[in-house]
């Protein structure tokens, strides 16, 4: 009697949470599954389409393209930037993580205007660059994949260093000292007792930069100029240039399955509250 | 905790201590090359600049159209605050203190508005409410707002609930106060911190919020990320400069308090 009371409180806390997301989210989300395979009458012309036409091919290549550089580059970046804030004193730990933060909690927008001053044919970068006599020419850095995989690799290395960091901080320096004292030399410790211990934190990390990679599209627009299509950018187009309700749903039903499968892959790894917990 | 329990010869760790400061140049300079590009008096975009000004600052402040966008994304942020903290905290609590098989297909559900790309929700929910005609209403920008805000309080408030000792709430109750009350007169006040912090960045998420409201919102209902955003892509206005600098250190505040807030609790 008393836990069917309770059971029904927990219904009512419940509720609204997910009345919001269920009459905001899933219904418009069935919607565009249904929208996807509806032209006048079933029809799986907008999923075939993306076999045929080769632009969405060209697109799709474009964006794993992009999203594998992005994902590298925060791999190379994010990994020794863990592993030296992990020797670091707790007070210099707090100092680089705060630095960590700051992009993570600065607007989007914000970040990519920066972007915007840093990489454009007189900006910063370049202006830099040729003073120190390094370049004679300005390099083309924006307007195309490279602008862009620069810029959405800041803006995503944050979410590869909070789990990969999290995940080192757990390692039992035990096993380390164990290893060395046994004769190992630093070398081997890192590469036979670190590395792997460190990988599931790794594994989880590139994958959400992956994931949040492929559906992005704020920074490729701004950045990328007007021939650097990524999957969003379709989407974008298929409704504001074209009004094509059917294709732009069906680019989203099958971004939203790669997505849906990457999370499900990565969940294996580090539960998602952990992933976002940081936030 | 010293690093010399970390592996790692002489040479790697001056190598590893010069990547790890480049990197972290890398991610902070960025952002604070924005403030002072704020103050320049050039039209164009030359660091640094090549005399100093208020000039977009005064244009921001005075433009109707940016006060505008400004006052209908700090509305909205309110409002996304408002509605977010309570559905997101009612669930958490509902979930920390039941652990069912439906419990957890709940919490599945709520944290799904975080796994979805933008551009997908954006949209799914503008096909939603061309139906129901909330497009460009104030309206429209709220619910999508705080639908996308949920998850945010939900794992807060659930990594709060988690440090509680929820013993301490059926004592309460098991001396006859309901479960309403023992909730906000004995949990509620300890978990403040987690909860603050997550209404913060409920707040900050639907202010930083570009994608969605660029399909949603358009003439006096457009957001200030919208603004931006057009902006931006039509041609670089220096006032970008002053307006970032201004939500740079927003944000920052804001951020910087949430930190605090759940550290608290």
């Amino acid at each position: 009697m008393a836990s069917e009371r309770s059971g029904r409180a927990h219904v009512l806390l419940l509720l609204p949470g997910l009345l919001v997301v269920g009459a905001l989210l899933l219904l418009p989300l069935l919607w565009l599954l249904a929208l996807s395979f509806y032209d006048n009458g079933l029809s799986l012309v907008h999923y075939t389409r993306l076999f045929e036409d080769p632009s969405y091919a060209k697109s799709f290549l474009l964006t794993f393209q992009i999203a594998g550089a992005v994902t590298l580059t925060a791999v190379l970046l994010g990994y020794p930037l863990c592993y030296w804030m992990l020797g670091l004193s707790p007070t210099w730990q707090r100092v680089a993580f705060i630095c960590v933060l700051i992009p993570f909690w600065t607007s989007l927008l914000v970040r990519t205007y920066a972007w915007l001053v840093l990489l454009q044919r007189r900006g910063l970068v370049n202006t830099t660059l040729q003073d120190l006599g390094v370049l004679s020419e300005p390099l083309a850095l924006m307007y195309n994949a490279t602008g862009t995989t620069i810029g959405m690799a800041h803006i995503l290395l944050p979410f590869l260093v909070l789990p990969l960091f999290a995940t080192m901080q757990g390692i039992d320096r035990d096993l380390l000292r164990a290893a060395a004292a046994l004769g190992g030399s630093p070398r081997f410790v890192f590469w036979r007792v670190f590395f792997p211990l460190s990988l599931p934190g790794l594994t989880a990390g590139a994958l959400l930069v992956f994931v949040l990679s492929i559906g992005y599209y704020v920074t490729p627009q701004l950045l990328g100029g007007g021939s650097t299509v990524m999957i969003g950018q379709l989407i974008q187009r298929n409704i504001e240039l074209f009004s094509s309700w059917g294709a732009a749903s069906a680019v989203s039903m099958v971004l939203l399955a790669m997505v849906m499968g990457v999370f499900l892959v990565m969940s294996r790894f580090l539960s998602l509250d952990r992933v976002f917990g940081a936030r | 905790m010293s690093s010399a329990h970390l592996p790692a010869t002489p040479l790697a760790r001056i190598m590893l201590t010069i990547a790890g400061v480049a990197v972290l140049v890398f991610l902070v300079l960025p952002i604070f090359i924005v403030v002072p590009m704020s103050f320049s008096a050039s039209r164009f975009l030359a660091f640094p600049p090549p005399a100093w000004s208020l000039r977009w600052y005064n244009e921001y402040f005075s433009s109707p159209e940016w006060m505008l966008a400004t006052a209908v994304s700090l509305q909205a942020a309110a409002a996304t605050c408002v509605l977010a903290t309570p559905i997101g905290v009612a669930a958490a609590y509902a979930i920390h203190t039941r652990k069912s098989r439906s419990t957890e297909i709940a919490y599945a559900l709520l944290m799904v508005p975080l796994m979805i790309p933008h551009i997908v929700v954006a949209v799914g929910v503008f096909f939603l409410f061309a139906r129901a005609g909330l497009n460009n209403t104030m309206t429209g920008i709220i619910l999508a707002h705080t639908m996308l805000a949920i998850p945010f309080v939900l794992i807060t408030t659930l990594s709060g609930l988690q440090g509680f000792d929820m013993n301490q709430e059926r004592a309460a109750q098991s001396l006859g106060v309901n479960r309403l009350r023992a909730f906000l007169k004995v949990t509620a006040p300890q978990i403040k911190g987690s909860i603050i912090a997550g209404a913060l960045f409920a707040f900050i998420s639907s202010l930083d919020e570009v994608v969605v409201s660029l399909f949603l919102s358009g003439g006096p209902t457009s957001t200030l990320p919208k603004r931006m955003f057009v902006a931006l892509r039509d041609e670089v206005d220096p006032t970008i400069a002053a307006i970032s600098s201004l939500l740079i250190f927003a944000s920052l505040g804001i951020g910087l308090a949430g930190v605090v807030a759940s550290r608290r609790s």
